[in-house]
């Protein structure tokens, strides 16, 4: 693997010589495992590891689940339950699996804001970013398909408002929405199929995850500085890096023990705060909930698809240019998609030079409200559809659109960016104490 | 280059000959590609047996002046009401251009023999178009909206579809909301009888 120079595995028995010379996987784990890695990383660094947990979590889980589950329409809520009260210990593997999936979704929320505000989308992480954006939708349609499954009430009808936004699509939508179901509406064809998918994609999910670590290889780990590592040679690298096992190894899994604390304590005491009552009243298609609400991991994007209707004026000018062609609920599905597009569009569309938002004076603050925005966007998502969410969601959709279209390229021009530290060294001395007249070293000393 | 090699310079390099062996692969490998696929996308389509499960009868000759009915068809409700002459009334004082869905396509009501006006006329049924039969799936996303138990019937008198708040009036048109369509109305015969046969 090139990148930042450092040791790499040297068979030394004769048996490591025999295997190394027929198949070098040790002397991958070895450089993989090896990696150096900027020590003045901080504690948003630590939801890889955390999210790497989550998807062995999901898969073990899931595969002992489907040992005692039933995908028909006749059965599968039936099995969900017995799972629930038969299955020894099924209570608390499906608690597990059902909450497992939040987890993940918060991590991965966490882990995704991190890049955007330390700028880890930019040159040269590009392929990193776009592959993580991937991993993001699959994991998105993962958990789509696995709310299905258990065959309740907002399974049924989370699938139907799901596979109606295909329906949307001009001309062939109708086509393609009867090819997603496998019928007229959502039924067996779409259980069953919705079941072979949601086993497949964590498997697609684990493949991307190797190659998005083996991207991140090559470039080096973005850090909260973005200076990058100094590679001139083995010797300079290791003065601002260390290697990833053990330091990094450690301190990853330390901050999950904490992670899995709180983890352990939803699952333990409050499983279903997650979840909505209506999933436990068995799939009826002929009766529609009061309120249709998705997970809590798609309400902003959610409140984006239902901001746009037919009174807001983008939507009857695109209406009116396209002969009618884009509706209002086409839109809504095109702006859905299109919030996800602009972010994994945003190592082009940022134009500033600088990467980390510590150095950006005026990004930090858009940055900030970004993430209020997105909070918004999460509770509005939840809201009924009228006013005054409406309202609120239709400007917390703009801004969304506005600070990757409008905000990222235009303070790249006109920001003046904070100076930034030479090296990594420089900055990992002036914040853990090792100063040129070692007054800070005292600092230390008192917590011991 | 491979295509390069060339063991007799006086003759013309057999690069041409290779660019051809090279085309004709790849177009034979897409061809064989689609082929082997094109089975498992279209086994993903209805199957004969959902695609069969077409005919519904029902008899409505019970159904009270006033009354709603839901029947399930190919999966999705059916609601039948009889209604009552003020329902009848209102829907057909309503103007053509009050209506956000003036004309019903042939796929969106198959009883007609072509594109005709949203009319109360023209989707209604029975005598003095005292039926209407439409298929309860909001046409938005697809909930079912509420207002067979004559309850929450909407600001028209028709029915309210609570997910995303779309209003149909007395003859299941659009009037307020996100939904971009009428209710579609299914293929249905009604004869003097009151044998209803949907699906035909």
């Amino acid at each position: 693997m090139s990148g930042i120079p450092h040791d790499h595995y040297e068979p030394k028995t004769g048996g490591e010589k025999w295997l190394h010379s027929r198949l070098p996987i040790v002397g991958l784990l070895y450089d993989t495992i090896m990696i150096p890695t900027p020590k003045n990383l901080n504690w948003w660094w630590i939801w890889g590891i955390v999210l790497a947990f989550c998807l062995v979590l999901q898969i073990v889980t899931g595969i002992v689940l489907v040992m005692h589950y039933t995908p028909h329409v006749d059965l599968a809520f039936a099995s969900v339950e017995h799972i629930m009260r038969n299955v020894n210990g099924g209570h608390m593997l499906r608690y597990l699996h059902a909450n497992g999936a939040s987890l993940f979704f918060v991590a991965v929320y966490i882990h995704i804001f991190r890049g955007l505000f330390y700028g880890s989308y930019k040159a040269p992480r590009e392929i990193t970013w776009i592959i993580g954006m991937l991993i993001y939708l699959s994991m998105m349609g993962t958990a789509f398909m696995g709310y299905v499954l258990p065959w309740g009430q907002m399974s049924f009808w989370g699938a139907t408002v799901i596979t109606g936004l295909f329906g949307a699509i001009p001309f062939i939508g109708e086509g393609i929405q009867t090819w997603l179901l496998g019928g007229p509406a959502v039924d067996n064809a779409t259980l069953n199929r919705f079941f072979s998918l949601h086993y497949l994609l964590p498997f697609v999910i684990a493949a991307l995850v190797v190659v998005h670590i083996w991207a991140f290889h090559t470039t080096g780990n973005n850090n909260p500085t973005g200076v990058e590592v100094r590679r001139g040679s083995k010797a300079e690298a290791e003065k601002d890096t260390l290697p990833f096992w053990p330091y990094f190894v450690i301190k990853d899994l330390f901050a999950l023990a904490v992670v899995l604390v709180v983890f352990w304590a939803v699952v333990g005491f409050m499983p279903n705060y997650l979840g909505h009552p209506d999933n436990y009243i068995e799939a009826d298609a002929l009766v529609t909930p009061a309120h249709i609400v998705p997970e809590w991991y798609f309400l902003p994007f959610y409140a984006i698809l239902r901001a746009f209707t037919s009174e807001v004026w983008v939507v009857q000018i695109a209406s009116f240019i396209t002969g009618g062609i884009i509706d209002a609920k086409f839109f809504g599905v095109l702006a859905m998609f299109g919030a996800i597009i602009v972010m994994a569009l945003a190592p082009w569309l940022d134009t500033s030079s600088v990467r980390s938002g510590k150095y950006r004076p005026m990004f930090r603050w858009w940055f900030y409200l970004l993430i209020v925005d997105f909070m918004a966007l999460m509770w509005l998502g939840a809201m009924p559809a009228e006013e005054p969410y409406a309202s609120f969601a239709l400007i917390a959709s703009a801004y969304w659109f506005g600070y990757f279209l409008v905000i990222l390229p235009i303070l790249g021009v006109i920001e003046k960016p904070l100076p930034q530290p030479e090296t990594i060294e420089e900055d990992f001395n002036a914040h853990y104490g090792k100063k040129a007249d070692g007054a800070g070293s005292a600092e230390a000393s008192p917590a011991e | 280059m491979m295509s390069q090699t060339n063991d007799h310079p006086d003759q013309e390099p057999a690069s041409e000959r290779r660019d051809f062996l090279y085309y004709a692969t790849v177009s034979t490998g897409a061809v064989a590609t689609g082929a082997a696929v094109w089975p498992l996308i279209n086994s993903m389509n209805p199957s004969a047996d959902v695609a069969a499960a077409g005919t519904v009868r029902v008899d409505l000759s019970g159904v009270e002046p006033g009354q709603r009915i839901t029947v399930k068809w190919q999966g999705r409700p059916v609601f039948a009401w009889r209604r009552s002459p003020a329902a009848i009334e209102a829907a057909r004082a309503v103007d053509l251009d009050e209506l956000p869905d003036p004309v019903d396509e042939t796929g969106e009501n198959p009883n007609l023999s072509g594109e005709e006006p949203a009319l109360d006329e023209n989707r209604a049924a029975g005598e003095d178009g005292e039926w209407l039969i439409v298929i309860g799936v909001c046409t938005h996303l697809g909930c079912i909206p509420l207002g067979q138990d004559g309850a929450a019937v909407g600001e028209f008198g028709g029915w309210f579809c609570p997910c995303h708040g779309s209003h149909y009036d007395t003859s299941g048109r659009i009037r307020k909301g996100p939904a971009p369509r009428n209710l579609d109305i299914p293929p249905y015969t009604l004869g003097e009888d009151l044998q209803l046969v949907i699906g035909t």
